[in-house]
């Protein structure tokens, strides 16, 4: 592996040719909001969150999917981006039915936080309001569609730190959505494990633990960084 | 100095956000020496008043009867605030949409006819029962809104972050978990 040196926000910084612009970031202590990233699990650029700007690149790439080369020029927090990241936030909330106010999430969900720190007081886009129904087949989670930001979190904990491979994306554009197994109910989904990995990736309220009610519902992130870091270090600490 | 003349009403609300504004506590006592409440729920002004500096909204828009007042509110008002998130986003009320085209139809039957016990029926009374409006939606559909004060309901520090910068002539400005919703 080759070091390389770019510029992001005017520093320079030398990271591995391998590196997407979000690790360094990262490393550097640059914060570059995102939504879909999940540490542990590979990057698929869906939330377009993390937006950045390249110099000689007209659009806007996603610094989670971009791997840095060698005399790269790249801006985080610019109007532009601003701008159209809370675009990209008010159309997430526009696209399916949030209500805060009632959600297991409340005060414990990144799509929440992520829209009070970008600045987010309303939605100038008019609401989708779809018909969306909740999955509460499985004996101990449940699964509302109507929260659900398709960042695919859960699937990619599913496949590549449970390796269960229950969860699927299904449908095309608005009706995409979340499967499990062959569009089964997700209590009659023979692959499950019932480990929860899912839920614990899950940034909203879209994937909960049956019983919690309105802002019950809180995260472990260890139970997957567990898996992570023993596969990543042979380490099997907590 | 003139106090400010300051309206506040309810839509399609729980009134929440009118007991979260009564939160304010001592506040309030400072608040009286500095506005005036022109019209509001805890008054009895039947008529909305002309030449309004600041009026809070509660609630989204469900029917009919919510759309001319606002639009008469809009006219009369300076400073228009959406209060709370069913004005800002439909919270709440919103829900029915999600059930079709002919919800507001479906949700009265609900109510009306298969879970009432007596009197099935669904009121209609033309120029007293106003008519549900096809979907819920936020102020800022209709007119233009120029503060949103997020939040189910907004806590009183917060309405007292914004009252404070509007009477010291500032343009509000609320930031971080100031406008987070829910």
């Amino acid at each position: 592996m080759a070091a390389i040196t770019l510029t992001i926000d005017d520093k320079q910084v030398s990271a591995e040719d391998s590196q997407s612009v979000l690790s360094i970031a990262q490393e550097q202590g640059i914060a570059i909001p995102t939504l879909c990233h999940l540490e542990g699990v590979y990057d698929v650029g869906a939330c377009r969150l993390c937006l950045v700007e390249v110099a000689g690149v007209n659009k806007l790439l996603p610094a989670c999917t971009t791997k840095a080369t060698e005399g790269m020029v790249v801006r985080t927090d610019t109007e532009r981006l601003r701008k159209y990241r809370k675009i990209t936030l008010e159309l997430l909330f526009a696209e399916r039915n949030h209500v805060c106010a009632i959600c297991v999430a409340n005060g414990h969900c990144e799509l929440q936080t992520m829209a009070y720190n970008q600045g987010m007081d309303h939605v100038r886009y008019d609401y989708c309001f779809p018909k969306w129904d909740m999955d509460l087949t499985h004996e101990r989670f449940g699964m509302d569609h109507n929260r659900c930001i398709l960042c695919a979190r859960c699937v990619r904990a599913c496949w590549h730190i449970e390796g269960a491979g229950t969860k699927n994306v299904a449908g095309r554009g608005a009706r995409s959505h979340i499967i499990t197994d062959m569009f089964q109910p997700w209590g009659e989904a023979e692959s499950c494990t019932s480990c929860g990995k899912c839920v614990m990736a899950c940034p909203t309220g879209a994937l909960f633990e049956r019983g919690s009610t309105t802002g019950e519902m809180q995260r472990d992130r260890t139970t997957l960084e567990f898996i992570v870091t023993a596969r990543e270090k042979k380490q099997w600490i907590a | 100095m003139d106090r400010l003349r300051v309206a506040t009403i309810w839509f399609g609300g729980c009134s929440g956000c009118h007991m979260s504004f009564l939160d304010l506590d001592e506040f309030l006592i400072d608040l009286a020496a500095k506005i005036e409440i022109v019209f509001s729920p805890v008054v009895d002004t039947k008529e909305y008043p002309a030449a309004v500096d600041v009026c809070l909204i509660e609630g989204a828009l469900c029917n009919e009867e919510n759309v001319e007042w606002l639009k008469i509110i809009r006219e009369r008002t300076r400073v228009l605030v959406a209060f709370g998130d069913c004005a800002v986003t439909g919270n709440v009320p919103t829900m029915r949409n999600a059930l079709g085209l002919n919800n507001d139809v479906n949700v009265l039957d609900r109510a009306y006819r298969e879970c009432a016990d007596n009197n099935q029926g669904i009121p209609n009374e033309a120029g007293i029962v106003p008519t549900l409006l096809k979907r819920v939606i936020p102020l800022h559909e209709v007119v233009h809104v120029d503060l949103f004060l997020p939040g189910c309901p907004p806590p009183a520090g917060r309405i007292k972050s914004l009252l404070v910068q509007v009477l010291e002539g500032q343009s509000p400005v609320l930031e971080g978990a100031n406008i987070k919703f829910g």
